[in-house]
């Protein structure tokens, strides 16, 4: 069939400035740009990842959106009506990468942050200790203690903790879903900034081994991977139920992604697609997480935090409460504008709910229950600065996990294409000499660059909140103040609107 | 006053005889009237441990009404909740600069044992202190422990102090508390100290880890409504050691712990300790600039925040502890001194009594 559908994006190529180096046409890896007698464009192919653009040594390279001169329309969008198109020449699913983009509201843009004057003063980090460490796991409500106060010591033997020195941590995606140098440039991160990098659901390769004690590894549907060895190698474990970007959906890597290496780290043949179920087959109730979570607890001698990994829908508060009292150490909440190597468009884009409110629901919850202090909450889904992750620990998270931000440090262009495997930049994708692309080490150092950078504005926020230790912040509610919100909103959220005092 | 500057800040004083000595209220009055420019006439208040020795084993509550109604209210519940030994006008006298005050009225009472099916006595009476505030317009408790009792109210602390008539009264443990009020308004329950039992806190400064410290209290039944940051320290001392049981002194490591780089350093057992601590009660750690005296009735605790933001100078003298904003403060009732120090940000103070005190 003649497709109808117009191109996305128009490559303009500078002739004048092109020396015809052709490295742009050695860098698309859509098969965007051909040489014939100069270098030429199919702007079909285009995706805009602007690899070509930034490999330019002439910026001879500009890429821009296509008009494609349709009459404009808010209801029948250009986008819509391109979805239907293809639809219309497919008869299948739109399949897509990367995280929700339309145009539902942000509210963590929605939020402003506290600050001092006066009678509180701010405290200055360059001069006094700003401390961002803190500890993941399950805690008692109460300590109890033995012997007399010179000779005191602890009668409670707390849950394992694993220790983040910035509430940050990397989020999970999965081997097959991106390469195994991405993978290594997080691990490698992680190990250096004192946080944590996730698995995923594709098993945990070889190579990693020497970061084990920085790495969460992920239990998901599919079980990929999953030994005790695997368990047991991990600072803590991760039951996937749903993921913000596809609640209530499993997963699909196709069969020509599972080269050699990704079929022994997931334990499958050669080829065969990877399918990971929606539900888990062993799991329909919350007694039955309760026996899976036991079993990880029994299988890591009760030495590893086991969290549970939820997306944000609508009933998340009751749901989270069911997974701390079946024995979670840790909830993680993943919102609808999580990322994601492949999902159903229409599920991306429809089904869930923001993070914001279902972390406000969710920490509400366990308060009024009594028992927040049984879990940590972790949570992500579009966790695009710094910002957002002070506003989410003023929610009640204990830490924030990146993903989508975590992949542009390291040169992801969110060109949305990652479910392709062609990826330009050597992130999502297990082509050889695409993988080859991202160093590592460099990877990591962009990574740790991040980091460190969000590390030292999350202590400037805290200085100017006047506090000097981030557990002061987590849960602190009061000192966050909405602005353009719906008292609705404002209730859900807990927190009041800008211009009213204490 | 003379505008070349701005007084500010609060003020604070305490002192304890270790040995359960007596001491006239007049001496903590001179205290704290040093600091006259640290208040602002908004708010004065003291705190008496031994005051009521015939009837040390009741809950001295004293109270605070708005109007008539709410008095004929409280005394209904009362009646419901428990045995009124005795009731009586609290004691005091004109004053200039202490105007409209409230019906000002103590209680002795007992806990009727059928009460404590289900409850501790001590529970029973905190869920009577936050009932009355959630739920008895115009009715405030301003303090509710057994042989102890705040007088606070609006006003220089020392005007406050001849209102209440406190020469009358004779003490082993007095706090005192001079208010400059910024966040919230200047009220009657809104001076300090802030109580719960036999907690009584004075505090210079601002906590600004107030949302947490709040919510996490109310995990735990405890109602705020009080308007202040103060509140929290109480009701955060009465949670940690009377009801998690936790040592004094690790109660006051949890609310001013110890930085990551000094837990680091430990010995192993202290290290343990300290980290546990701030893993199971990192929402109970103050934030912000405080000097705060906890008055108990085993003793007196003085703590500042993690950083020194605001003054405190501490002192002893035989069996005396001293603990206030200023040096002036104590040196004006004790003018030799054994040892005076400031002690280290976050580094508590502890006063405690020897013996059983009548």
């Amino acid at each position: 069939m003649e497709s109808q559908l117009p191109a996305e994006f128009i490559v303009n190529i500078n002739h004048e400035r092109c020396r015809k180096c052709k490295r742009c046409v050695i860098n698309c890896s859509f098969s965007a740009i051909e040489f014939k007698d100069k270098v030429t464009a199919n702007n079909r192919q285009c995706v805009a990842c602007h690899r070509c653009a930034t490999f330019c040594p002439e910026n001879a390279i500009t890429i821009i959106h296509n008009p494609l001169d349709y009459k404009d329309g808010y209801n029948w969008s250009p986008e819509i009506r391109k979805n239907i198109l293809k639809q219309a020449e497919s008869g299948g699913i739109i399949l897509t990468g990367m995280g929700n983009p339309r145009p539902y509201p942000i509210y963590w843009d929605h939020m402003l942050i506290d600050a001092c004057q006066v009678t509180n003063p701010s405290i200055d980090p360059l001069r006094e200790p700003m401390e961002l460490r803190t500890y993941l796991g399950a805690k008692p409500e109460a300590l109890e203690f033995e012997g007399d106060i010179d000779n005191i010591s602890l009668k409670t033997e707390l849950a394992p903790q694993v220790k983040l020195d910035i509430p940050i941590v990397f989020a999970a995606m999965s081997y097959g879903a991106i390469s195994l140098n991405a993978h290594k440039a997080l691990a490698m991160a992680a190990k250096r900034m004192g946080t944590l990098m996730n698995t995923g659901e594709g098993g945990l390769h070889e190579d990693l081994a020497g970061y084990t004690d920085r790495i969460i590894v992920q239990v998901a549907s599919g079980r990929f991977g999953v030994t005790s060895k695997y368990l047991n190698n991990s600072a803590l474990v991760e039951i996937k139920i749903g993921q913000g970007a596809k609640p209530g959906i499993g997963g699909h890597l196709p069969g020509e992604k599972v080269g050699e290496d990704i079929s022994k780290t997931r334990m499958i043949p050669v080829g065969t697609d990877a399918l990971s179920p929606a539900p888990h087959h062993d799991i329909y109730s919350i007694e039955d997480l309760s026996q899976l979570i036991y079993a990880i607890k029994e299988t890591t001698d009760y030495k590893k935090p086991v969290s549970v990994k939820i997306a944000a829908v609508h009933n998340v508060a009751a749901i989270a409460s069911g997974i701390v009292r079946a024995g979670a150490d840790i909830v993680m909440i993943d919102g609808f504008r999580g990322g994601t190597g492949a999902a159903p468009m229409v599920i991306r884009d429809h089904v869930g709910i923001p993070i914001e409110l279902a972390l406000a629901a969710v920490d509400d919850r366990l308060r009024q229950e009594g028992i927040r202090n049984r879990a940590s909450i972790l949570v992500g889904g579009s966790i695009r600065q710094s910002a957002d992750v002070v506003k989410a620990i003023a929610l009640g998270a204990d830490a924030c996990v990146i993903g989508t931000a975590s992949l542009i440090a390291m040169g992801c262009r969110v060109c949305q294409k990652c479910y392709t495997g062609n990826c330009a930049w050597g992130i999502a994708t297990q082509k050889p000499e695409l993988v080859r692309r991202l160093n590592p080490e460099v990877g990591a150092d962009r990574l740790c660059n991040l980091l460190t950078a969000w590390g030292h504005e999350i202590q400037e926020v805290l200085g100017s909140l006047g506090i000097n230790a981030i557990e002061s912040l987590r849960g602190s509610r009061e000192r966050l103040r909405g602005v353009g919100l719906s008292q609705e909103t404002l209730d859900i959220l807990g927190i009041k609107h800008a211009g009213i005092g204490q | 006053m003379k505008s070349d500057g701005i007084p500010s800040g609060c003020a604070i004083s305490g002192l304890m005889s270790e040995d359960g000595r007596r001491i006239g209220g007049k001496v903590i009055i001179r205290s704290i009237a040093c600091m006259h420019d640290r208040s602002n006439g908004l708010g004065g208040g003291f705190a008496a441990y031994g005051i009521y020795p015939k009837r040390k084993d009741m809950y001295a509550f004293h109270m605070m009404f708005d109007n008539m109604q709410a008095k004929e209210n409280t005394e209904e519940f009362f009646k419901d909740h428990f045995n009124v030994d005795k009731d009586e006008a609290i004691p005091t006298q004109r004053q200039n600069g202490v105007s409209n005050p409230p019906i000002l009225w103590r209680y002795f009472l007992e806990v009727p044992e059928n009460k404590l099916e289900f409850l501790s006595e001590r529970d029973y009476v905190t869920k009577t202190v936050m009932k009355i505030h959630s739920e008895i317009d115009g009715a405030f408790v301003a303090s509710s422990g057994m042989n102890m009792g705040a007088f606070k109210g609006v006003g220089y602390p020392e005007d406050i102090g001849s209102f209440y008539k406190l020469e009358d009264y004779s003490a082993y443990i007095w706090t005192s508390h001079g208010r400059f009020p910024t966040n919230t308004p200047g009220w009657w329950g809104g001076a300090h100290p802030f109580t719960l039992l036999d907690w009584s806190v004075v505090h210079n400064g601002e906590i600004s880890s107030y949302g947490i410290n709040k919510r996490y209290l109310e995990m735990f039944g405890y109602k705020l409504e009080l308007r202040t940051d103060t509140e929290v320290i109480a009701y955060m001392f009465d949670l940690l050691v009377r009801k998690h049981k936790l040592p004094v002194e690790k109660a006051a490591e949890a609310l001013a712990a110890p930085f990551w780089k000094d837990i680091d350093r430990m010995e192993s057992q202290k290290k343990k300790i300290a980290i546990a601590l701030r893993q199971v009660y990192g929402s109970t750690l103050l934030n912000g600039p405080f000097s705060i005296i906890i008055g108990h009735n085993r003793g007196m605790i003085g703590l500042n925040d993690r950083i020194k933001l605001r003054p405190m100078t501490a002192a002893r003298k035989d069996d005396m502890l001293y603990m206030a904003s200023e040096e002036s403060a104590i040196r004006e009732i004790a003018p030799d001194l054994d040892e005076v120090w400031s002690p280290m940000a976050g580094t508590p103070v502890f006063g405690t009594l020897k013996a059983e005190v009548e």
